[in-house]
């Protein structure tokens, strides 16, 4: 690819963004749920949550060490580990899904930095995933994977935390690609009792610099939170109230769970 | 001070730790973003790298101030108890034959020298503004360091301790304890340091306003590789003065154990730009630079044991302090540009020395610096007649309930 094809590609929306900004013309609220891989049912999680409406699927690769992850998460990546799943085996899973939306991996960095940042986007996009989140790695030390990411056509979601800096805000939300996930709150994921003024504080911050699609998660816990967030976000990520549902009680139930943030966000 | 990038460079120390004007000291300032040559960095989550610029800043001015380099100074002399002796273990050196002197790190307030690092991060996070501190702890000789410096400054604190940890190193929990601190035992993952030092990250992610997090080696983000030497290299420079005194100039050999590598580095520190011989002796079954290949957790790239997908492997060693799969990534640089040199020695090795250090010298050791005497018995038919210094880290005190159940097992104590 020549260097200028490369930048018009990297000028050019992914399949992601696309079908996200498409959404959001629609009047929609995103919804994108997160499904941990390789844990016990979790393909038919991810088509459950398809069908009850979600607008793109985030797809976890567990890792050992998860350190943005809060317990739910953690106990489900431990078990799928424990079960044998590995980055491949993950990947290999997700190509047999067939849901109609966009899907993203969430994983940490140490596993894309160990097969070589070219080799993970290349599995991850024969695998049928667009998109990549790896929340150890910030935009200060993300040069060379955003590079070989938009090399390889691979759109490489960055996160914008609460604490990120004015000046570091508009560079980080221009490099994102897909969209751009507010950190909600301070903390780890995970369900809390009530949404986070943070949450829409950054929400807003990257909604003033960016008109790429701004998704907030961590911290959301409720169809209510989803739609207080939404007041300002373009929509929301559940990932353990997701989780949490596909351990206690099982794939179909996490489609009842989707359900029901689809419907609070599509009629308040 | 430029970054080190460079190679050694020989003989041209003119006042201790620091290179001759004109050349680079080995163990100088990383980049500006915080690399060792290759190693280091800043992989944490957006949420905290404000924090580690924040860190970093805060520590640039404060180091440069000379009010807060006395007081930091002068709480490790009058409270700490600075400096640690030099002691030379006549009885091992004539059994080894090799002159043996040991940095007496074990006689400081808390019994490592842990408390180095601590009194100056601790003075730095009040300094700060900051009202709570969080550690990781392994062996428990950091987190009772932390709730020390806490309790003297009447700061909050909550220490991480893998629940396995928990069970072999209760005396020191119940320290952390009577100094106010509350002990969480971790049990996620392998249950050890690294595990600890997740939930001490996920808890300053949370808490990061008014929280820092008093991370105990050098390691993870930076600035605190650079930031943890810096406070440790004191004990460099008063063994280099030592030697000094007592033999004429440095020692042929200087030995430490690594897990992380705090000790190491500050003892390092003292030599890198002369001509010793630098050792850093890891556990069998933590050997990150030995069996490691570079990997990134922890907020760093370094030499880290994990699987052929990149899952990162649990350590397993006899010392607490040393279950670590990772390693400071300045090590990993002075391994990689043939500075230091990293083997390994067993835990069968690490007890027979624990002994052979308790009864020669009348000195128990801490089972980490354990790991340096094994290595030194070892290697010793090869240095007849040099000098070889050993940083005695820690005391071992907190090993000696583990120790009857190892020991009584294997018949050597009646």
């Amino acid at each position: 690819m020549s260097a200028a094809e490369a930048s018009t590609r990297r000028d050019s929306f992914g399949a992601l963004e696309t079908h996200l900004r498409a959404r959001r013309e629609s009047g929609a609220k995103l919804l994108v749920p997160y499904v941990t891989g390789g844990y016990q049912g979790w393909q038919r999680a991810v088509e459950a949550a398809a069908a009850a409406g979600a607008d793109a699927i985030e797809i976890g690769v567990p890792f050992s060490d998860p350190v943005m992850d809060g317990p739910v998460i953690q106990q489900a990546s431990t078990a799928a580990l424990a079960d044998g799943a590995t980055p491949a085996s993950v990947l290999e899973e997700a190509r047999e899904l067939d849901t109609g939306v966009p899907h993203a991996v969430m994983t940490y960095y140490n596993l894309c930095h160990h097969q070589g940042h070219e080799r993970f986007a290349s599995a991850l996009l024969d695998a049928g995933v667009c998109a990549a989140i790896l929340p150890d790695l910030p935009y200060v030390e993300a040069g060379p994977w955003l590079e070989a990411a938009a090399e390889t056509g691979l759109e490489a979601i960055l996160l914008a935390a609460p604490t990120t800096p004015e000046h570091r805000l508009a560079d980080l939300c221009g490099a994102s690609r897909g969209f751009v996930y507010a950190v909600g709150l301070l903390g780890v994921t995970g369900e809390r009792t009530a949404l986070a003024r943070t949450a829409t504080e950054i929400a807003a911050r990257c909604l003033a610099v960016t008109d790429r699609p701004v998704l907030t998660g961590v911290g959301i816990g409720s169809p209510s939170q989803a739609i207080e967030a939404c007041e300002v976000s373009d929509g929301v990520i559940i990932g353990s109230a997701v989780v949490r549902t596909l351990m206690s009680d099982g794939p179909e139930a996490v489609g009842e769970l989707v359900a029901s943030y689809r419907t609070a966000l599509d009629h308040g | 001070m430029a970054a080190a990038t460079d190679g050694p460079t020989p003989g041209s120390r003119s006042g201790i730790g620091e290179p001759a004007p004109g050349h680079r000291s080995v163990m100088g300032e990383p980049t500006t973003d915080g690399r060792f040559g290759e190693f280091g960095g800043r992989f944490v989550p957006e949420t905290l790298v404000a924090a580690c610029e924040e860190l970093e800043a805060a520590f640039r001015e404060a180091w440069a101030d000379p009010e807060f380099v006395a007081e930091f100074e002068t709480t490790l002399r009058d409270y700490g108890g600075r400096p640690s002796p030099l002691t030379e273990c006549r009885n091992l050196s004539s059994q080894l034959g090799v002159r043996l002197l040991v940095k007496r790190e074990d006689l400081n307030h808390t019994g490592s020298h842990k408390i180095n690092n601590v009194i100056g991060q601790a003075l730095l996070a009040q300094r700060m503004g900051k009202t709570r501190l969080v550690a990781e702890t392994g062996a428990g000789q950091h987190g009772v360091a932390t709730a020390t410096a806490a309790a003297l400054l009447g700061m909050e604190c909550k220490v991480y301790m893998g629940a396995v940890d928990v069970d072999r190193q209760a005396l020191n929990v119940f320290r952390m304890r009577l100094l106010g601190s509350e002990v969480e035992s971790v049990q996620s993952g392998s249950r050890t340091l690294k595990d600890a030092v997740n939930e001490a990250l996920r808890d300053w992610v949370a808490t990061v306003e008014n929280t820092h997090y008093c991370l105990g080696s050098v390691m993870g983000p930076h600035p605190y590789p650079w930031m943890v030497r810096t406070f440790h290299h004191i004990l460099g420079d008063e063994a280099a003065a030592q030697c000094k005194d007592l033999t004429g100039g440095d020692p042929d050999v200087v030995v430490a154990c690594v897990g992380g590598g705090s000790n190491a580095a500050g003892i390092f520190s003292g030599f890198a730009d002369g001509d010793a011989r630098l050792v850093g002796v890891e556990p069998a079954g933590g050997a990150a630079v030995g069996r490691g290949v570079p990997g990134v957790v922890h907020g760093m790239t370094s030499y880290l044991m994990q699987d052929e997908v990149g899952q990162v492997m649990e350590a397993e060693s006899i010392s607490a302090g040393l279950d670590y799969p990772g390693v400071g990534p300045e090590h990993a640089y002075l391994a990689a540009i043939g500075r230091a040199e990293y083997p390994s020695v067993t835990d069968d090795e690490v007890v027979e020395a624990f002994t052979l250090m308790s009864r020669a010298e009348g000195i128990i050791p801490a089972l980490e610096c354990a790991h340096a005497l094994a290595w030194i018995v070892r290697a010793a038919p090869d240095m007849q007649g040099q000098t070889v210094l050993m940083n005695l880290s820690g005391r071992g005190d907190k090993d000696v309930d583990q120790m009857m159940d190892v020991l009584g097992m294997h018949g050597i104590v009646s």
